[in-house]
């Protein structure tokens, strides 16, 4: 991948260990600012793990994460939020009492420096409130704004999810399956939406379903039983006999050698689905 | 493309803005029970006493639901500073001997606002370390020094004695505390009033909203960009001052301290009424108190010896078949009525 110097986010020797277990085996990382980046790996390789140790979730066992060249490894979660990096998670983390509305309101009074400001009404910043109706409506999510964010279909859920994330105006963006659990005919929507986010945010897309992943990345990388396996742009991973023995469907790798990447309709393999489970 | 600076549509922009204001609006039920309170002093002027005890609870359960239904914190110590602001306010009445600033019972209710907010602030970082066990036998373990300090400082607080000789003046000047309450309660109220408007004014804030996030799910509220541990400094201070001027008011219009102020009963009471009450909604503080108050009178009267069972078997019901508390019956009620959400 490219040089350190221009990379948003990059990491350096990584480890986590779970006790016996290598969750994150040295791994070393770089993702230059507008990637478009896709994290691949079978279940349990350390996907998500990884995601935690980057946003700072979990600590690392050793090694180093650089956010714009400064080293945040000791930074907590916030920090690094503040700093522009954001995520979503594989399992919805929303505020079931909220609305939408006030879920991106939460999310952009921070951005804005204003979320300690206990002196005036929330609600009451122009900025935030235009900004967060925009949002919310460009996510096809202006119609609920003001419903319980626990009661609404999970779909929506997981619009939110993304929703917040991007809220703030990320450098980085790290989507951990956005799609997991959602039927079949929404999954589309949420990939267009991924793939409409502003050029100059480094995205990391985790996901298993093949067609969304080359569809999407120009750049992948493998990770197998927590070690980086390959990396590389995504034809050539997609070439890759070793990707394909260890990870992918030898069917599934000749179809994307064979036809050029769908540009419309999400089609074929649901993949792994995942467990996403409720909000 | 999504467009990061795009603007809202008009209309949603609008409906937005007027969602959080109705969020926020004053709802006639409040007005109401405002009223109705401050009407009490002069409907039944004889049971001013009793009102007063009911409106000094009342602020100091209102003190733990930000500290335990806002900021999350599940506290067994809160009495601390109630007793800490009761021991305050006495010493400057004391020292005041019922002429001066010192004796004017709101500068004693500012002074112990302030030191209580400071013994607050220095004691949420110790009980912000751990997780929720280690949370809770920190606040118990602070009440229990505290308690055990104003025992051994006899020279300073009078010792099981209690501190004698409190005098508070004139209330700024102008009004005394008669002899059957009436000033005392309105005073109390008053009091109670100004400090709700207050934390209800904080709580709607984005400050608030960000508490109710952070109790919400505290991993997304840092994911987010909220550094939650600064946030909670900030409630758990606000909380520490609020009990520190129940615990001042109490003191003023007693006119007596005793150590019976720092003891564990009124943590584990407070504690009971907030969730009998109903956690989270500012308003389940005044009218648990309340009801608290009014079914400890009615059960002691009734069956002097078993009015525990009955008040626990009560409150037992209450928990397990009505969730959030005598707040949750009010606002289904009042939707059913009006047929929208609930007040703030
Ligand atoms: N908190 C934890 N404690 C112990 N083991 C953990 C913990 N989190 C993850 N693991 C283990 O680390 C390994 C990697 O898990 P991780 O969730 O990162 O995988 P993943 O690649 O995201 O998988 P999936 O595709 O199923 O989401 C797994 O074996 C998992 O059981
Ligand atoms: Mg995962």
């Amino acid at each position: 991948m490219s040089q350190a110097s221009n990379s948003v986010l990059a990491t350096k020797n990584l480890v986590r260990r779970f006790g016996g277990l290598v969750a994150t085996n040295d791994v070393t990382f770089s993702l230059p600012a507008g990637a478009r980046h896709a994290l691949i790996g079978p279940n349990g390789a350390g996907k998500t793990t990884f995601v935690n140790l980057l946003s700072g979730v979990l600590p690392p066992t050793s090694g180093q994460v650089f956010l714009d060249g400064q080293d945040v490894s000791a930074w907590p979660v916030f920090k690094r939020a503040r700093a522009g990096l954001s995520r979503t998670f594989q399992i919805n983390q929303l505020f079931a009492d909220f609305t939408p509305l006030e879920t991106i309101g939460l999310a952009l009074s921070e951005a804005h420096s204003e979320g300690a400001q206990f002196w005036r009404r929330a609600g009451t910043s122009r900025a935030v409130v235009d900004e967060a109706v925009a949002i919310l409506e460009q996510l096809d999510l202006g119609d609920v704004m003001e419903h319980r964010v626990g009661s609404l279909p999970y779909g929506k859920q997981r619009l939110l999810e993304i929703a917040i994330a991007v809220a703030p105006k990320p450098k980085v963006l790290l989507l951990d399956e956005p799609a997991a659990g959602v039927p079949e005919g929404e999954r589309e929507q949420i990939l267009e939406i991924v793939e409409a986010l502003p050029k100059e945010m480094a995205l990391v897309l985790i996901e298993h379903d093949m067609d969304l992943v080359f569809r999407f990345a120009k750049t992948i990388s493998v990770l197998v039983q927590g070690a980086l396996f390959v990396e590389g742009p995504a034809s050539e991973v997609a070439r890759d006999p070793r990707v394909r023995q260890v990870y992918l469907g030898e069917s599934e790798v000749e179809h994307h050698l064979d036809t050029p990447p769908p540009g419309g309709a999400g089609h074929g393999h649901a993949g792994e689905a995942g467990r996403g489970g409720a909000a | 493309m999504i467009d990061t600076a795009a603007h809202a549509t008009q209309g949603g922009e609008s409906r937005a803005m007027a969602y959080f204001a109705e969020r926020a609006k004053w709802r006639w039920p409040e007005f109401a029970l405002w009223i109705g309170a401050f009407a009490l002093a002069f409907l039944f002027p004889s049971r001013a006493l009793l009102f007063n005890e009911v409106a000094i609870l009342a602020l100091f359960a209102l003190s733990l639901d930000i500290v335990l239904g806002y900021a999350g914190i599940v506290s067994l110590g809160h009495g601390a500073f109630f007793g800490l602001g009761a021991y305050v306010a006495g010493l400057l009445a004391k020292a005041g001997a019922g002429a001066g600033l010192l004796s004017d019972p709101t500068f004693g209710l500012l002074i112990s606002a302030i030191f209580c907010a400071f013994v607050g602030y220095i004691t949420s970082f110790l009980v912000l370390r751990g997780a929720d066990l280690t949370r809770l036998m920190v606040t118990l373990g602070v009440a229990l020094i505290f308690a055990e300090l104003a025992n051994r400082m006899a020279w300073l607080t009078g010792g099981a004695d209690g501190l004698q000789g409190v005098m508070p003046g004139k209330i700024l000047g102008l009004f005394e505390f008669d002899l059957f309450g009436r000033n005392a309660y309105l005073y109390s109220l008053t009091t109670l009033f100004l400090l709700f408007i207050v934390a209800r004014k904080v709580i709607n804030s984005p400050f608030g909203v960000s508490l109710r996030a952070i109790k919400g799910n505290a991993l997304r509220a840092g994911a987010v960009g909220i550094n939650v541990n600064r946030r909670l400094n900030g409630a758990y201070t606000l909380g520490a001052a609020y009990a520190g001027v129940a615990g001042a008011l109490l003191a003023q219009t007693t006119a007596f301290v005793s150590l019976d102020v720092m003891e564990f009963h009124r943590s584990a009471d407070v504690m009971l009424i907030v969730i009998f009450g109903g956690v989270g909604t500012l308003y389940g503080a005044i009218i648990g108190a309340a009801a608290f108050k009014i079914l400890y009178d009615l059960l002691a009267a009734a069956t002097p010896q078993y009015w525990q069972f009955w008040l626990g078997l009560i409150l037992v019901l209450l928990v397990l078949f009505v969730r959030g508390g005598i707040m949750g019956l009010v606002t289904g009620v009042y939707q059913r009525l009006t047929g929208k959400g609930g007040a703030a």
